[in-house]
């Protein structure tokens, strides 16, 4: 049953994701549908920059990318020096809830489950942690989990980097490969839709981060949301 | 260490190594000082320090390892030392610790772990010394002229 009023268009995608279990939980998204060509676009990337050239000059930090290892991204990074974790970190999810959802997002025996399959990392371990647009396809009770759990992680002044639709007009959103080409320029490989599981907006994100040190928003011209947060 | 050829039409691409086939599995530590092709499982060490280690599509190493160089087309899980380089081939599957001169992953391929890339210490040049003069010829001896 549609929200009244402004509440209408909250939460977006045929199904929600509810802590009171009321509705079908969110279609998953499926990357790399055969069907779906891929699309490829280059684009700057501001705070992709900004947090690059906050650890300039530094070497032998440690550096945690959840977007799946790609070789751009790799040589990128040791090339500066550091050194790199990798994590396929919507896999795991895909494979933690179901790629149909079989299991609702705020499970909390699944969610512990999903944080020691993709987080499972000592305390303040990493200098940064680039999250990508991993945190769109979570429900809220995960989503919160993953965050406090990413916090806990990252060391004290390092940064996350995160992305955002920030489009809410769309019923799907498209999800992206992002490897990065130079310190401020990235190329997106987009491998079909999905329906955004809630809707992020600046005050949203703002309450999402509250706990960390700072947030910085840095809006582009295509329809994605940049964010950098610092722990 | 070898074990019992593989299928014949392997045996061009595997012409000069060691073999171990998809029906074999092993537990222990593996010392060779050839190359080495595993296509069946593998528990406990492998060590190739001056050779190359590929992991075949049906392989699947429990183990860590230690080579010059490292080609899996299958599964690794363990740590990984690769003097020269890594490759992660696009149906393979890797989870530990990297730490190599070079790695190329190709799309397609599932890591999960760290890399650390470890540059090789750069040779120091070694200029060559510039020859030795010749030494001066001896002087003659000076005679006195005898008095008149």
């Amino acid at each position: 049953m549609p929200l009244p009023g402004p509440l209408k268009n909250l939460l977006r995608g045929q199904g929600r994701s509810s802590a009171s279990g009321g509705g079908s939980p969110p279609a998953r998204f499926r990357r790399g549908d055969p069907k779906v060509p891929e699309i490829v676009t280059t684009r700057r990337s501001r705070a992709l920059e900004e947090f690059f050239l906050d650890i300039r000059g530094q070497s032998g930090l440690t550096l945690l990318d959840l977007g799946g290892v790609s070789q751009e991204n790799v040589n990128f990074i040791t090339n500066l020096g550091h050194r790199l974790y990798s994590e396929n970190f919507l896999q795991i999810l895909e494979e933690t809830f179901g790629p149909e959802d079989t299991v609702d997002h705020s499970n909390p025996g699944r969610i512990e489950f999903f944080l020691r399959q993709a987080l499972d990392y000592p305390e303040a371990y990493f200098d940064g942690v680039l999250l990508w647009d991993s945190l769109e396809y979570l429900a809220p009770a995960l989503l919160e989990a993953v965050v406090a759990r990413v916090r806990r992680i990252a060391r004290e002044k390092g940064q996350m980097l995160a992305f955002f639709e920030s489009d809410d007009k769309l019923a799907r959103v498209p999800c992206y490969t992002f490897r990065i080409l130079e310190l401020s320029s990235l190329q997106l490989t987009q491998h079909g839709t999905r329906p955004a599981v809630q809707l992020f907006n600046n005050r949203g994100l703002e309450k999402l981060f509250g706990e960390f040190k700072s947030v910085k928003f840095f809006l582009t011209r295509e329809r994605l949301r940049e964010v950098l947060v610092r722990v | 260490m070898s074990s019992m050829p593989s299928a014949r039409s392997d045996a061009d691409t595997r012409s000069g190594m060691a073999s171990i086939g998809k029906a074999v599995k092993i537990v222990g530590q593996i010392f060779s000082k050839e190359d080495l092709y595993v296509d069946g499982d593998l528990e406990g060490t492998v060590e190739l320090l001056e050779h190359k280690l590929t992991v075949g599509p049906n392989g699947n190493i429990h183990a860590g390892v230690k080579a010059r160089e490292v080609v899996a087309l299958g599964t690794i899980q363990g740590n990984v030392e690769a003097a020269d380089r890594i490759e992660i081939r696009k149906d393979a599957r890797l989870v530990g610790d990297i730490r190599t001169a070079r790695i190329f992953i190709e799309d397609g391929a599932y890591f999960k772990g760290s890399i650390d890339i470890i540059k090789p210490e750069p040779r120091v040049a070694v200029k060559p010394q510039p020859a030795a003069p010749p030494p001066a010829p001896a002087a003659p001896p000076v005679v006195a002229a005898p008095p008149k």
